[in-house]
């Protein structure tokens, strides 16, 4: 099925139209670079089959019918059905950027929407329309601040996601930017005493903190060292990869944040093994000129009804091309639309029960596996909905006997920080149930060997 | 006057909600002081209650007072707007694909796994490349991840004085973009008379300096670069890549692959030649592909794929291997199994936070094996026959500044009927509008004055075109008759021309609570 209405008919005239005798003639190249290669794909399957294929590959995704305790920046959170059935309505699925504004309204003023969310979750003044995901908005984020004070070094803690960080370093070998990292604190939070000392200097362009850090811990810094990094004109970047977090925590901008980005994820876009996911990001007014991608601003049309548009349009690549502010073009308009309505539809009291079902079932885990022998919690700070298990042998082993039992135990931090290899990095959200604690409890006691004692 | 339901505005979700109007998904909550510090937490989330209902109203109005493909013919030249089949969405949505943790172990995501091996094999194959990677987000995404190839690649050959990026004047505008955020220097290439890149002008600016040369094919003028051959072995002989920009792909499927017209590097975007939905402008899911001398350089993580022997369990073989050059490597099979490899010494490292836009990769495979090679190699064909049936009947009332066969677009230019009578080719583009079209792409590429761009993809019907074409007629007629009426457009749509000077000078960008 290739999806074209043409009948032997149309063809016939149309080709006649332009003059040529046939559908080959009319695509023809030079032959020295004339197709000779078979196209090896699959042959054309009608609907029946295809449903069939794909549901034999979801089947084979085993892990999704697993007791899970996985989270490391994808979070399984609950989403009202009316969120599809909105979204997924053909004129905001179908549409293009809304560069033809008079005929874009509606969505325009869903991302205007967007915006106001992003503004009131993180306190700060100003919203883009969405870009890639949490670690491609840090990446950006990075570059707003180059463009801000010009410098060519940037302070990262080691709290902050390892992928966020990768990406990261992807993004600074192409700018020529030196990475310096934070060490951590027995505490699991970032250790910020050499901070004062290392941006006396000047030479960094950004602070990267994150909160919950990547081990779920509340990770921010004091009003002393907010002033140090303030002084010393480096711009300070806040990271947020749990979304709801938001909704219960501090807002970034009242503990410093200039910029914040992070992963929106959480609030009603599947995870779908990684992506398409919704990346945010917020600033103050004076980095607006420099905010990368799109923004849709509220005006009037030219009979004073009011009307939204796309803005600030100088700061793009379809303008300015190799001065603009990104080359970022696509951004996550319908992953942001499904953001929107999953807040809309909570609103205030729905957010807040959310996040406080996260806070307590992440509580009682923590409780729960700390009581099993061989077990202890990594760290005591403040955490949100994740949090830390020692399980004092190699995690990668006790995971893998958890598989067995049906239970995804969580991430194993080794594959991240060698010196955690016998640590686990586990989330509870709002659909974790006390039965999935119990069963992970069982399995846990079951195949933690308990140290010997000294 | 009463208004058509349809055309109701639906005021800021901001100004309508009430305290206490809540919907009851969750178990009600005890307070977060409970929990954690109360120094940690927020005091305030200034966010309204509202009742399902109203929420569901609310988007319901804004989503009818948006134009997309489902209500109407979307000739967005370079954004290739064609039909976005349903089976796709449904199979992206299957639970087993939809909620699987990106974290999930590789033995436990099988099937995840054969979908992204799969359709990276389809991809080599249909477009002559060696590997691809559908890591990078969108096309932009894979143009800085290629970009960022280019500058390893050289950067380990020693040849680090290659700093240049030669683009096109009529390239996309992400073309410079991206390569200035790898610190290239930008050559603008000015076309030639013909609307293509000129040899001899092309080797006026090649050098030692030459990093990487970016072109897409057909170009943006919807016209094939017939001296390509020619092109990529000048630009290899001064030791530079070739990189195609592959928004254009709709129109070569299995008629000319990029990497047989000698281009080291490409990028596709799924979003367009693949019919994953635009969505309002994302996401998208860009796909980079690489000739064999640039494989191990590819973003991470990459899908390896081993052999099972049935006979002896322990016998397997990696098909795909570090350094493998692609060439000849078998399609997926049952007896397969993946696994996700982050382990690669050379690679440029990963793009994003997760593997790929997975549920993009199932809606891409799906369209595939809709299709199958003879049916994408239909696709492009008819594609082709589309934009060309419109072509030679706008030629009768609009300037077609390169009067030949044209691929998957062309550009005409409104600069006559401007002189004529005022027109601009905005106000043609703001009165298809009130006919019930998406206006082309208009004012692109920057070397067609009054230009507008108009691809019409293989989805659209005889009668469809037929009546844009009418439709465009009646306009450049009515432009002579009664120019103002044209540049009062749109009149028919919820909101005429917007006040943008407004915006751009006033910025209002997001909604402020009144005792603020």
């Amino acid at each position: 099925m290739t999806y074209t209405p043409h009948t032997k008919r149309d063809i016939a005239q149309m080709l006649q139209a332009v003059g040529v005798g046939s559908l080959e003639d009319l695509v023809k190249v030079p032959e020295a670079i004339a197709l000779r290669a078979k196209l090896d794909v699959v042959p054309a399957l009608p609907e029946t089959e295809i449903t069939r294929r794909f549901e034999t590959f979801a089947a084979k995704n085993t892990a999704t019918q697993a007791i899970s305790f996985l989270g490391a920046g994808a979070y399984r959170h609950y989403c009202p059905p009316a969120i599809m059935t909105l979204a997924m309505r053909g004129e905001f699925l179908t549409a293009y950027t809304p560069y033809q504004a008079e005929v874009s309204q509606g969505y325009l003023q869903a991302i205007y929407e967007w915006q106001t969310y992003i503004c009131l979750l993180t306190g700060l003044d100003i919203a883009n329309a969405s870009v890639y995901d949490g670690a491609t908005a840090l990446a950006e984020a990075v570059i707003m601040a180059i463009n801000a004070n010009g410098r060519k070094r940037l302070l990262v803690s080691r709290a902050v996601h390892p992928n966020y960080r990768a990406v990261l370093k992807t993004y600074c070998d192409g700018l020529d930017i030196t990475i310096d990292e934070l060490p951590l604190r027995q505490d699991g939070t970032t250790d910020l005493s050499s901070v004062k000392e290392t941006l006396a200097s000047k030479d960094h362009t950004a602070l990267v903190l994150q909160t919950p850090n990547f081990f779920g811990n509340i990770d921010t810094p004091s009003a002393d060292i907010r002033d140090v990094v303030k002084e010393s004109g480096t711009v300070l970047i806040g990271v947020v990869a749990e979304a709801l977090a938001l909704a219960a925590l501090q807002t970034p901008a009242s503990w410093g944040a200039e910029i914040c980005v992070g992963e929106a994820q959480s609030f009603g876009v599947a995870m779908a093994y990684g992506g398409p996911y919704v990346g945010f990001m917020a600033t103050n007014k004076d980095h607006m000129r420099r905010i990368p991608g799109r923004l849709v601003g509220r005006t009037v049309d030219k009979n004073g009804k009011d009307a939204y548009v796309l803005t600030l349009q100088a700061r793009e690549q379809h303008i300015r091309r190799e001065r603009a502010t990104s080359n970022i073009c696509t951004n996550q308009a319908h992953c942001a639309l499904v953001a929107t309505i999953y807040l809309e539809l909570l609103g205030k009291t729905g957010l807040q029960d959310c996040a406080s079902e996260n806070l307590r079932m992440s509580r009682d885990l923590a409780t729960k596996v700390a009581s099993i022998e061989g077990c202890t919690l990594q760290f005591d700070a403040p955490f949100f909905n994740e949090l830390v298990l020692n399980v004092h042998a190699p995690a990668k082993d006790v995971l893998a006997a958890l598989q067995e039992r049906g239970i995804l135990g969580g991430l194993d931090l080794g594959r991240f920080y060698p010196e955690f290899f016998d640590c686990i990095l586990m989330a509870a959200t709002e659909l974790t149930s006390s039965a999935d604690i119990d069963a992970l409890c069982t399995a846990l006691g079951e195949v933690v060997h308990v140290p010997a004692r000294v | 006057m009463s208004q058509l339901a349809s055309e109701m505005a639906s005021p800021l979700i901001f100004e309508q909600g009430q305290e206490g109007r809540a919907n009851r998904y969750f178990q009600h909550g005890a307070p977060m002081t409970d929990f954690l510090p109360k120094e940690t937490l927020r005091e305030d989330l200034p966010v309204p209650d509202n009742s399902e209902l109203d929420v569901v109203r609310h988007f319901t109005r804004l989503s009818q007072r948006t134009f997309g493909i489902d209500l109407g013919f979307y000739p967005l030249g370079s954004c290739t707007m064609k039909y976005n089949p349903r089976v796709n969405d449904a199979m992206a949505n299957l639970p087993g694909l939809r909620d699987l943790h990106p974290f999930a172990p590789d033995e436990l995501s099988q099937g995840a796994l054969q979908v992204m091996y799969e359709l990276e094999r389809s991809l080599a194959s249909l477009f002559g490349m060696a590997a691809f990677s559908l890591n990078p987000s969108a096309g932009a995404h894979a143009e800085l991840a290629a970009l960022l190839i280019a500058k390893k690649y050289f950067k380990d050959r020693g040849e680090e004085k290659r700093t240049t990026v030669i683009v096109p004047d009529t390239a996309h505008g992400t073309n410079p973009a991206s390569a200035a955020m790898c610190g290239f220097k930008v050559v603008s290439l000015k076309s030639d008379e013909r609307g293509r890149v000129g040899v001899e002008d092309l080797k006026k600016v090649l050098g030692d300096d030459t990093a990487v040369c970016m072109m897409t094919n057909p170009n943006t003028l919807g016209l094939f670069e017939d001296h390509i051959k020619e092109i990529t072995d000048a630009v290899h002989a001064a030791g530079g890549l070739m990189y195609y920009d592959g928004a254009n792909a709709n129109a070569l499927m299995g008629n000319a692959r990029p990497g047989d017209m000698g281009f080291d590097l490409m990028h596709l975007n799924t979003h367009k030649t693949f019919t994953i939905p635009h969505g309002g402008g994302g996401a998208g899911h860009g796909p980079v592909g690489v000739a064999a001398h640039l494989v191990d350089y590819l973003p991470t993580p990459v899908v390896r794929a081993t052999l099972r022997q049935a006979s002896d369990s322990d016998a397997t073989a990696v098909l795909n291997p570090p350094g493998d050059n692609g060439q000849g490597r078998p399609f997926a099979s049952d007896s397969m199994t993946f696994a996700l490899d982050f382990d690669l010494p050379k690679s440029i490292g990963p793009m994003r936070s997760f593997w790929s836009n997975f549920a993009h990769a199932v809606r891409a495979l799906a369209y595939i094996y809709a299709n199958g090679a003879e049916g994408l190699t239909k696709v492009s064909q008819l594609a082709v026959l589309n934009a060309n049936y419109i072509r030679v009947h706008v030629a009768e009332f609009l300037t077609t500044p390169y009067p030949e066969i044209c691929r998957h677009e062309f550009v005409a230019s409104a600069q006559e009927l401007k002189k004529e009578t005022g027109v601009r080719t905005l106000d043609i583009a703001k009165a298809l509008l009130d006919r019930g079209y998406m206006a082309p792409t208009v004012y692109f590429p920057l070397i067609v004055p009054e230009c507008l761009m108009i691809e019409p993809t293989e989805t659209e019907s005889k009668e469809t075109l037929d009546e844009f074409i009418a439709a465009l007629r009646d306009i450049v007629e009515t432009a002579k008759r009664n120019p103002q009426e044209i540049m009062d457009a749109p009149v028919h749509t919820v909101v005429g021309r917007i006040d943008e000077t407004r915006a751009a000078r006033q910025p209002n960008l997001r909604w402020t609570p009144a005792n603020s």
